[in-house]
Parts: structure tokens; sequence; C-alpha cells
């Protein structure tokens, strides 16, 4: 199975060495090179300097066969131009994005993209357990 | 018409004040302190700081209006994209205007409706073309919306169109030949009209009918 991951950063290093473990056949997209550090020193995919907007890069990095796109770059809008480039002109199957922006992640959720958003999980779970501490008192 | 414009760069600034000039109502969106603050002197309450691709900041412009008109014309094509998307899908907005700061990226433009689009680049680049004496089919004018295309192609010597009446020319469907500039005039094109190299022919094209177009008539 192949993935490409677009934006190398906490999020994205950390599925792509996942992955890649378990027997993908990963590339990482950043537009930093010093990115490729964070895939470690046992990492085997590949590795693909550029933006995730660039459809020569998303073509080097083998998009037309991927199985999975998951993009987690460090800007929420060029993660929504770039899931829907994969979903609606790749027909990847499987697209994942992160937001930050909970707005723009219940909007485009909606719109039929498989959407994460941290911000919104962090809320949840510190009201979680600030009710919590309150119904032990 | 109220018009709401994201980006005040020279391109929305100037834009804005045309638009005020003629009586329109219009609010500016402008995310950086300093540039904000250059264009609050002379725009005043018609200009908001904000991040345009932000909810919140549309709706403070009044996007839920909705406007007649959103300008999406920052430098960033991302954002750009992601505001038309905003407007139109959520808010309901009928006429959006994307700049395209990048030309690589108008696919993506094209590939999620987002039209018309307005690229500095590539007009440029077709004003260059045009003046290069090319062999090739010359764009003029593309209009997504009512889905054609107008394109100038030269007769080549010895072509397929060299020596043949107009009417009598074997193009692709959809295509139509309305003129044919010859020694600087221009002739309709009406049967009996024959063709010579040299003579430039203005057609009528479906968009991503010109490969086809290129092909029946042998240009490069």
């Amino acid at each position: 199975m192949k993935a490409i991951i677009i934006g190398c950063g906490r999020v994205g290093s950390a599925i792509a060495g996942e992955l890649d473990r378990n027997g993908w056949d990963v590339t990482a997209i950043d537009e930093n090179e010093d990115a490729i550090d964070r895939l470690g020193s046992h990492w085997a995919g590949g590795f693909v300097r550029g933006h995730g907007m660039d459809l020569a890069v998303l073509g080097e990095a083998g998009i037309q066969h991927a199985d999975a796109v998951v993009v987690a770059t460090n800007g929420d809008n060029t993660n929504i131009v770039v899931a829907q480039v994969a979903k609606e002109r790749f027909k990847v199957k499987c697209v994942v994005v992160r937001l930050l922006d909970p707005a723009r992640a219940d909007f485009y959720r909606e719109r039929g993209l498989h959407v994460v958003c941290p911000t919104q999980h962090a809320i949840a779970v510190i009201n979680d357990a600030i009710r919590a501490s309150q119904e032990a008192a | 018409m109220y018009v709401l414009i994201a980006g005040g760069g020279k391109v929305g600034a100037n834009v804005a004040r045309t638009l005020l000039r003629m009586g329109h109502e219009v609010t500016l969106i402008e995310s950086t302190a300093d540039r904000y603050e250059r264009l609050e002197p002379e725009f005043e309450h018609q200009v908001l700081r904000g991040d345009a691709t932000e909810i919140s900041t549309l709706e403070r412009a009044g996007i839920a209006r909705p406007p007649d008109l959103v300008l999406a014309v920052t430098g960033d094509d991302e954002d750009n994209l992601v505001i038309c998307q905003l407007a139109q899908a959520k808010y309901g907005v009928d006429k959006v205007i994307a700049r395209v700061n990048d030309p690589r990226n108008q696919p993506h433009f094209d590939l999620l409706g987002i039209a018309p689009t307005v690229c500095a680049t590539s007009s440029i680049l077709g004003l260059v073309e045009h003046e290069v004496p090319a062999h090739g089919l010359i764009p003029l004018l593309e209009l997504k919306r009512d889905n054609l295309e107008i394109v100038e192609i030269p007769v080549t010597p010895g072509g397929p169109a060299d020596g043949v009446d107009v009417s009598q020319l074997r193009l692709p469907e959809g295509t139509t030949v309305i003129a044919v500039l010859r020694g600087g005039n221009a002739e309709p094109a009406t049967p009996g009209l024959r063709l010579t190299s040299g003579d430039q022919m203005l057609a009528i094209v479906k968009p991503g009918r010109t490969d086809e177009l290129r092909k029946a008539l042998a240009l490069t």
C-alpha cells in the first residue's frame, strides 16, 4: 500500500514513521529539507522537497498510485486545497486532513472531507476533565 | 452594489477606491497591521483588519448579507481559493472573482469550480505569444461560465486550411470560425471566402477542445 504524507512536522513525521514500520510504501513531502531529520535513521521511505500545491511535486511523490494521503502542513488553507486536489483530481480513496481552525474544520467536514481538528479534540478533552473533577468533588 | 474585497494590497486597494468612487458599497479586509494602518486613514470604517479566511472575519465584514460580489485578491492562492469556496458554498454569494498569483495553481481553481480567475502572469504570457510570430493557436479569451473560448488560428502555408473555402474547413465539433483577419481587415467567415497562408482565423471553441483543433489543422 502506498501513502503520501504532505507536511512532515510533528504529526506528519510520526504518521509517516508508523506506516513505514508497518510495511507501507511511504513518501513524505515538505518544503523544508531539514524535515527529513524528523523521520529518523530507520526511515526507508521517500522524501520530496517542495510545496504540496505543486502538481509536479505531487506527481514526483507518486500521488497517482497512492492509497492514502495525509495532509498536515502548518497552513490550514494549503491543507484544504491539497486535500481536495488529492480527492477530486487524483481520486485517492483515503484522504485525511488536519485543520487547526474549528470553524473551517466543520465546514469542510460537511463538504465530505475527512477532517481531523486537534483544537476541537483539545477543547472536548479539557471540558471533560473539568466536568469529571467537579463530579468527583 | 455591495462588494467585499479580501486583500488590501495594490490590487485590492485600487479596486476598492474605484468602486467607492463609482458609488458602490465596499468592505476591504486586510490582515497585516502595517498595511491596515496605511489603508485606515483613507478607507476609515470601510477597511477591516482580519484574516479573510476566518469565518468570523468574513461575518464581521457582512458576508451573510450576502455581498453581490466577493473579490479574493490576496497574495496567497490557497487563501483566495478558500475565501471563494466559503463565499459561494457557505453564504450563497453568486459572483466571485479570484486572483491567481502563481499560474501553476490555476488547475486547482478550475478543479474546484472557482471562476472567473485573473492571473497577471498568464495575461502577460498571452500578450507575449500574440506579439511573437508563432505557428500555434493563440487563446484570446476564455468565458468559462458561457463554456466557450475565442482563439486565433493561423493559416499555415500548405497546411490543411491553405486554399480551402472557409465553409468547407473540417473542424472538430463545437468549433466555429467567425472571422478571418487578412491584411489588417476582419472579414466575416462566410461561404466562398477562400483561406490563404498568412490569414488569421478567429474561432469559437469549446474549452478543452483546443488540442483537437490543433491536430485538425496540423498546428504545433
